[in-house]
């Protein structure tokens, strides 16, 4: 099956490995859901197999019109969600810096109040009749993509006395392997709250942490309309199969 | 100092929190109308081809209370072997198969179905059949990096017997948490985060 939307020749390497200290560890503490919910025994590492380097890949036929518009695709026609309208945009890239294309990405937030549209989140804040929360996309051919929506607000949980988490979107991603699965969350420059976050937190490496975080953009805002964030995500790389050892059939 | 590498690294993984259904089965938690149905609720068409089967899975915490707020993927081969993937270069694979689905933890129960079709048999990197199998990635609340592991069939030992991953795992004890029991048409796997019965995840 050749990519969709190109004729150049699908990658079959395996994956570079996972680099586990640039990651949450699974046990985070401070995190505290994390301490019962974290396995504790060694990882079974093996280099890849077919289960792992393909995957499942999802057409833009699969896209509806309101799909990248947070600010509509709920709301009532004529009407649109409450908050300060953003583009969220950028590439999926991977490890050695090329964009990937045909990439679904599924985005879900909180509203502008900081309430998420689900009858587990019982925060004061009220629901927007018009914010549903959810959206996807899929990447373009230099692994470009963007969607509008609100900025969604901080909000409280519980888990220390008085723990807030930063504004923030959820992200998954898939990419063309199986082994690429990923979800992550997108923070906002300058937003004070990131780094007293314990789930934030439980990435150690300072550098990791700014690599989550969104730039305002100016260059690409809509006067009158949208400000801009900027967003990278990148996944897991393939090694090159040119001098690879592959015994017929596979 | 020696020539940069000039590799960028992956994007760190963040929890997909309590939430995780707002974005990926929206229909299954009230949120109508955005989407016609939740992406991979449905695996399998009147022209699959392959024996229906069905998972019941559930997922434990270190406490032994299931997880009523997880959500997991399943990805597999189609019932001759082959994946529906551009990556799957040996042949073509059922057109009525992606071979991927999804489904949230019961907010009850914690119980995962799908209805799917028994994989075939894909080879190992050396060309060795591996026992069929199903891969299954895991995320929720409480869980930093989705997790990765896979299903084995328990009517399937003569092929889990010479399956190369099963192979490797050092603690023999381990094997079986990787067995999913066939009762009827249903197999039953119980997925432990934690303690004596931890399941074995992977790192691939
Ligand atoms: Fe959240």
């Amino acid at each position: 099956m050749p990519e969709p939307g190109s004729n150049r020749a699908p990658e079959t390497g395996a994956f570079f490995q996972r680099d586990r200290l640039w990651h949450p560890t699974a046990l985070t503490p401070a995190y505290k859901s994390s301490v019962l919910r974290s396995p504790q025994k060694a990882l079974l590492s093996f280099d890849n197999t077919l289960s792992e380097l393909t995957g499942p890949v999802f057409g833009h036929a699969m896209l509806g019109e309101l799909d990248n518009d947070l600010i509509h695709n709920f709301a009532t026609p004529g009407e649109s969600a409450i908050g300060e309208r953003i583009i969220v945009h950028g590439r999926v890239l991977d490890e050695r810096g090329k964009g990937v294309p045909g990439v679904l990405l599924e985005f879900w937030q909180a509203n502008a109040g900081g309430r998420y549209r689900h009858k587990k989140d019982g925060y004061l804040a009220p629901l927007d009749p018009n914010f549903g929360g959810c959206g996807r996309t899929i990447t373009g051919d230099d692994g470009g993509y963007a969607f509008r929506t609100v900025r969604p607000g901080p909000y409280p949980w519980p888990n220390g006395p008085n723990d807030w988490r930063p504004a923030h979107i959820h992200f998954s991603v898939f990419g063309k392997g199986f082994a690429q699965r990923l979800i992550t969350q997108m923070y906002f420059e300058g937003d004070p709250l990131i780094w007293r976050c314990p789930i934030v937190g439980g990435i150690s490496d300072k550098a990791a942490i700014e690599a989550l975080i969104a730039t305002l953009d100016m260059q690409s805002t809509i006067p009158m309309d949208a400000l801009a964030y900027k967003f990278d995500i990148v996944l897991r790389g393939r090694r090159s199969t040119l001098f690879e050892n592959r015994p017929e059939g596979n | 100092m020696a020539q940069s590498l000039d590799r960028l690294k992956e994007s760190p993984s963040q929890t997909a929190g309590p939430y995780v259904h707002i974005g990926l089965t929206p229909n299954f938690c009230g949120i109508g109308g955005v989407y016609e149905s939740d992406l991979g609720s449905c695996m399998v068409n009147g022209e699959t081809r392959g024996e229906r089967i069905e998972l019941r899975i559930r997922v434990f915490d270190g406490a032994g209370a299931p997880l009523k707020d997880a959500l997991i993927e399943i990805w597999q081969a189609d019932a001759s072997g082959f994946y529906n993937s551009p990556a799957e270069l040996r042949g073509a694979a059922d057109p009525n198969f992606l071979g991927w689905g999804r489904q949230p933890t019961d907010m009850e129960t914690g119980a995962c179905l799908f209805q799917t079709i028994k994989p075939g048999r894909v080879p190992f990197r050396d060309g060795r059949l591996m026992a069929p199998h199903i891969t299954l990635w895991i995320v929720a609340r409480g869980i930093n990096i989705g997790l990765h592991t896979r299903l084995y069939f328990s009517d399937e030992e003569k092929a889990n017997g010479e399956d190369p991953i099963l192979a490797r795992i050092e603690h023999r004890l381990r094997v079986p948490t990787l067995i999913a029991e066939r009762q009827g048409d249903t197999y039953v796997f119980d997925v432990h985060l934690q303690g004596d019965k931890e399941t074995v995840f992977f790192d691939s």
